[in-house]
C-alpha cells in the first residue's frame, strides 16, 4: 500500500474549552475521494478548518500527517503551498480587493512555493478565462471586489474557480454544495472531476446525497458527535439519505 | 504530549501584533554641517530670521505682527492628544545647510551626502525625476538647494519656486496673497509659522493655463532640535488647472521635532487645484519615544465660481499628527473634496480631518476618511461640515471608516455639522470594523504570507483614497503603508 497522502491520528480538538472532536481516525491514499457525512454540529466544518490551519482550535490530542510530516505545525499559508485547499462554506469578503488581482497572486505564491515560473498578468488572464468558462462564471465578477455582493452561488463558483487554479493535492470541500441549485451543483461536481487524478485526493463535507452521484466517492464517513461512527463504500451514503442519522444516536446511547 | 502539540499549533491571533513592529526605515542621519540660530525665539530671533533671508521690509512687518499675535494665544488642547508642553524656547528657528552662501547652481553642485540621501528615500531626482514626468522643489532643512523644470513651466507663465525666491521676485503676489486663506492669527500654530516660517514652496499659474506636470515637493527634517516651519502657497488663476504633490520622511531622531507647517490654495474661477501629501515622518519608537509632532494648517479657498480643491492625504508618521486640510467653499458651485488614510500605530497619536465651509450656492463637497489603527495608538477623525445661510443647496457626503487592528488601538469619529440654510443636504456615514481573523484566514489558505494578507486587505480598505493618487504615488503610498503596519496584526 502507498503511504498516505493525509493520515489523521485520533484527533481531539477544542472550541473554547468545548471538544469538538473526540478521537477522528482517517487516512487518505492519493487519488482517492473521500466523503465525510454527518449531522448538523457533529463536528464536519471544525475538522476542515483545523486541516487548514484555522484559528481558535485547540488540537489537545492525536496528530495530522500530510506527506508524512506534521501538518499542524505549519502556519495556513505554508499549507496552502504544500498543496492543500479549502473550499469555505462561507467564503469570506475583501472589500476593496479585486477578484483577480488576488486570484494571481495566490496562484503566483503558490507557484512560487512549487519552483514554477510566476505567471504575468496577461498569461494569467489567459489561464484564468479558461478556468471561469469551466465554473460558467460570469467574467464581471473577477473585476469585482472579492466575494464582495456576490449571491452564495457566486461565491460557491468562485471558491472552485480559485481550486481550479491552485491546483490543490488534497482539496476540502466544506459543503460546496449547500445552497445550490441543480444546474450549479453540476458544474461544481465537473470541477472537482476535472481535479480527480492519481495523484491527488478530495475531501468532500457534504448534507446530501445527490452530490455523491456527481462526484462519485471511493469511501463514505459518518461523523457523529465528534467521532467516525461508520466508515463505509459509496452505499452507505443511500443507506444515510434513507434512514437519516436517527438510527447513529440509537446506537450512540446503547 | 498535550502540551507539545498544542505549541505545535498555528494561532495567527497571537501573530497580529508582531507583523507591524518593523523599525523604521527612513532612520538615518545625512551628515551636513548647519548654520543654526541659537534656541529662543523673540522679535530679535524674527526679524533676524527674515534678515537672513533678505527679505523686504513688509514680510519682515509682516512676519513680527504675526509673532505679537501668537505671543498672546495658547496652544489649543481640545483634540484627542496627550502632548508634553512644548518649550518654545528650546527651538533654533533656523537652520541652513553651510553651502547656502554659494548656492548650487545645478544637481552637480549639490552635496552628494544629501543626493544619497534622497537617493535612499527614492526620492525621484536627476533623470528619475526626468523619467517620472516631476518636477521637484526640494527643501531641505529649510533652505531649497536643487530646482528642476523651471524653464519648461516658465514657458507656459507657471511660476514654481521656493518661497524665498517668491518673496525676491514676486512680491506683489505674495503681498496679495500671503495670509489671505490663513490669517496670521488663525491659530496658535499658523501665527507661530507666520512668524518664523523659513522657506516653502510657491506656485502660481497663470489664467487659463493646464499646468503639463505634477509638481511635487519633498520635505526634509534633519539638524536636530530645529523646528521646521514651512509655508507653501498655491494661487491657480482663472481656469487653470494644477496637480501638487508632497512627501517627507525624516531620519530617526531621539528628540521631538516640531513641524508647524502653513499651506494655502487659492483657486480663482473655474480653478482646480488637486493637493496630494504622503506624510512619513518618523512616528517615535515602538515605546513611543521621539518622533515628530506635526501640527499643520491646509486650507484651500474656492474663491472663484465652478472652481474645485481636492486634497488627497496618506500619513502614515509622525508620533502626533493635528491636521485638517480644509476647503473653503466661497464661489458658487464650487466644489471641494477630502480623501484621507491615516495610519497610526506603536503610541502614535493622530488627530485629523477637514473642513468644509459652504459659502456659496450650489457647492458640493465630498469627504472619504480611512483611519487605521493599530499597536496602542489613538486615531481620530474631526470633521466639520458648515453650510452659511446664503448656501442654497449645498451638498456635502462624508463616509468614516476606521480600521482596527488588535485590541489595544482607538479610533474616534467627531462629525460636527452647522447648516444654516434649509436646502442643504448633508449626509454622513460612519463605519468601524476590525481586521477580520476570518479574512486573514481566507487570504492565507490561499498561500498568500500573513504580512501580504494584510497588506492586501489594508489597500483594499483604503482603496477609494489611492484610487485619488496619481500612479507612481499610489504605489509608493501602498509601499508605505506596508513597512508602517508590518507587525500590525495579531
Amino acid at each position: 500500500m502507498p503511504s498516505p497522502l493525509l493520515e489523521i491520528s485520533d484527533l481531539h480538538v477544542a472550541v473554547d474549552g468545548d471538544a469538538i472532536l473526540k478521537g477522528v481516525s482517517l487516512s487518505v491514499q492519493p487519488g482517492e475521494v473521500h466523503a465525510v457525512m454527518g449531522p448538523n454540529g457533529s463536528g464536519k466544518s471544525s475538522l476542515c478548518h483545523v486541516l487548514a490551519g484555522g484559528n481558535g482550535y485547540d488540537v489537545t490530542r492525536g496528530s495530522v500527517a500530510y506527506r508524512g510530516e506534521d501538518l499542524l505545525a505549519l502556519e495556513p499559508d505554508e499549507r496552502a503551498k504544500q498543496g492543500i485547499f479549502l473550499a469555505f462554506q462561507y467564503p469570506v469578503e475583501i472589500p476593496g480587493v479585486n477578484n483577480a488581482y488576488f486570484l494571481k497572486a495566490a496562484v503566483n505564491a503558490v507557484r512560487r512555493a512549487r519552483g514554477d515560473e510566476e505567471l504575468d498578468a496577461i498569461d494569467f488572464m489567459q489561464l484564468m478565462r479558461e478556468k471561469v468558462k469551466l465554473v460558467d462564471m460570469d467574467e464581471g465578477l473577477l473585476r469585482r471586489p472579492l466575494n464582495e455582493g456576490f449571491s452564495g452561488g457566486e461565491k460557491k463558483r468562485n471558491e472552485i474557480l480559485q481550486m481550479m487554479l491552485l491546483e490543490p493535492r488534497l482539496a476540502i470541500l466544506d459543503e460546496t454544495d449547500s445552497g445550490l441549485d441543480i444546474d450549479a451543483l453540476r458544474i461544481v461536481a465537473d470541477g472537482v472531476n476535472a481535479l480527480r487524478s492519481p495523484d491527488r485526493a478530495i475531501v468532500v463535507v457534504t448534507h446530501h446525497e445527490r452530490f455523491l452521484e456527481y462526484v462519485v466517492p471511493d469511501h463514505v464517513h459518518v461523523l457523529f458527535e465528534g467521532r467516525i461512527a461508520r466508515s463505509g463504500g459509496r452505499t452507505l451514503a443511500r443507506e444515510l439519505e434513507e434512514r437519516g442519522y436517527g438510527h447513529l444516536r440509537a446506537e450512540a446511547a446503547a | 504530549m498535550t502540551e507539545s502539540l498544542q505549541e505545535a499549533r498555528v494561532a495567527p491571533s497571537n501573530d497580529i501584533e508582531s507583523l507591524i513592529g518593523r523599525e523604521y526605515e527612513q532612520g538615518f542621519i545625512t551628515d551636513i554641517e548647519s548654520e543654526t540660530l541659537p534656541p529662543g525665539i523673540d522679535e530679535g530671533v524674527v526679524a533676524r530670521v527674515s534678515e537672513i533671508k533678505g527679505e523686504p521690509d513688509f514680510m519682515r512687518e509682516w512676519r513680527l505682527e504675526a509673532y505679537r499675535r501668537w505671543r498672546e494665544m495658547k496652544a489649543p488642547d481640545w483634540a484627542k492628544l496627550s502632548i508634553a508642553p512644548i518649550d518654545y524656547q528650546a527651538i533654533s528657528y533656523y537652520s541652513a545647510p553651510k553651502s547656502k552662501e554659494d548656492a548650487p547652481k545645478s544637481l552637480d553642485e549639490v552635496d552628494p551626502k544629501l543626493l544619497e540621501t534622497y537617493e535612499k528615500l527614492g526620492i525621484p531626482l536627476e533623470e528619475r525625476a526626468v523619467l517620472a514626468g516631476v518636477a521637484v522643489d526640494a527643501v531641505f532643512d529649510s533652505v531649497s538647494v536643487a530646482t528642476t523644470f523651471k524653464e519648461r513651466l516658465a514657458s507656459e507663465g507657471i511660476i514654481f519656486c521656493s518661497f524665498s525666491e517668491a518673496v525676491r521676485n514676486h512680491p506683489d503676489l505674495i503681498r496679495e496673497y500671503l495670509g489671505s486663506v490663513v490669517p496670521r492669527s488663525d491659530n496658535f500654530f499658523a501665527a507661530l509659522n507666520s512668524a518664523v516660517f523659513t522657506d516653502g514652496s510657491f506656485v502660481y499659474v497663470p489664467r487659463g493655463v493646464r499646468c503639463p506636470m505634477e509638481l511635487s515637493t519633498y520635505f526634509r527634517i534633519n539638524a536636530a532640535n530645529t523646528g521646521q516651519f514651512e509655508r507653501t502657497l498655491v494661487i491657480a488663476d482663472e481656469g487653470s488647472y494644477v496637480s501638487y504633490l508632497e512627501g517627507c520622511t525624516a531620519p530617526m531622531r531621539d528628540e521631538n521635532q516640531l513641524h508647524a507647517a502653513v499651506v494655502e490654495l487659492v483657486a480663482l474661477e473655474g480653478a482646480t487645484i488637486k493637493y496630494a501629501t504622503v506624510q512619513n515622518w518618523y512616528p517615535g519608537d515602538e515605546n513611543g519615544v521621539g518622533g515628530i509632532y506635526n501640527f499643520v494648517t491646509k486650507r484651500g479657498d474656492c474663491r472663484g465660481a465652478r472652481s474645485k480643491i481636492s486634497w488627497t492625504q496618506v500619513e502614515t508618521g509622525s508620533a502626533i499628527t493635528w491636521k485638517y486640510p480644509s476647503c473653503v467653499l466661497r464661489g458658487d458651485d464650487s466644489v471641494g473634496e477630502f480623501y484621507s488614510v491615516a495610519v497610526t500605530h506603536h503610541h502614535q497619536q493622530a488627530d485629523t480631518g477637514t473642513k468644509m465651509i459652504h459659502l456659496g450656492r450650489n457647492t458640493r463637497s465630498n469627504i472619504v476618511s480611512k483611519g487605521i489603527s493599530a499597536g496602542r495608538s489613538r486615531n481620530a477623525y474631526r470633521g466639520l461640515v458648515q453650510v452659511g445661510r446664503d448656501a442654497a443647496s449645498a451638498r456635502n457626503y462624508t463616509q468614516c471608516d476606521s480600521l482596527l487592528m488588535g485590541d489595544r488601538c482607538a479610533a474616534h469619529t467627531f462629525p460636527y455639522m452647522e447648516v444654516k440654510n434649509p436646502s442643504a443636504r448633508v449626509e454622513h456615514e460612519a463605519t468601524t470594523s476590525k481586521i477580520g481573523e476570518d479574512q486573514l484566514f481566507y487570504c492565507m489558505s490561499r498561500g498568500l504570507s500573513a504580512e501580504d494578507a494584510v497588506s492586501m486587505i489594508v489597500s483594499g480598505f483604503c482603496k477609494e483614497v489611492f484610487n485619488e493618487l496619481p500612479m507612481e504615488f499610489a504605489v509608493e503610498a501602498r509601499n508605505l503603508l506596508n513597512v508602517s503596519l508590518e507587525g500590525a496584526i495579531g
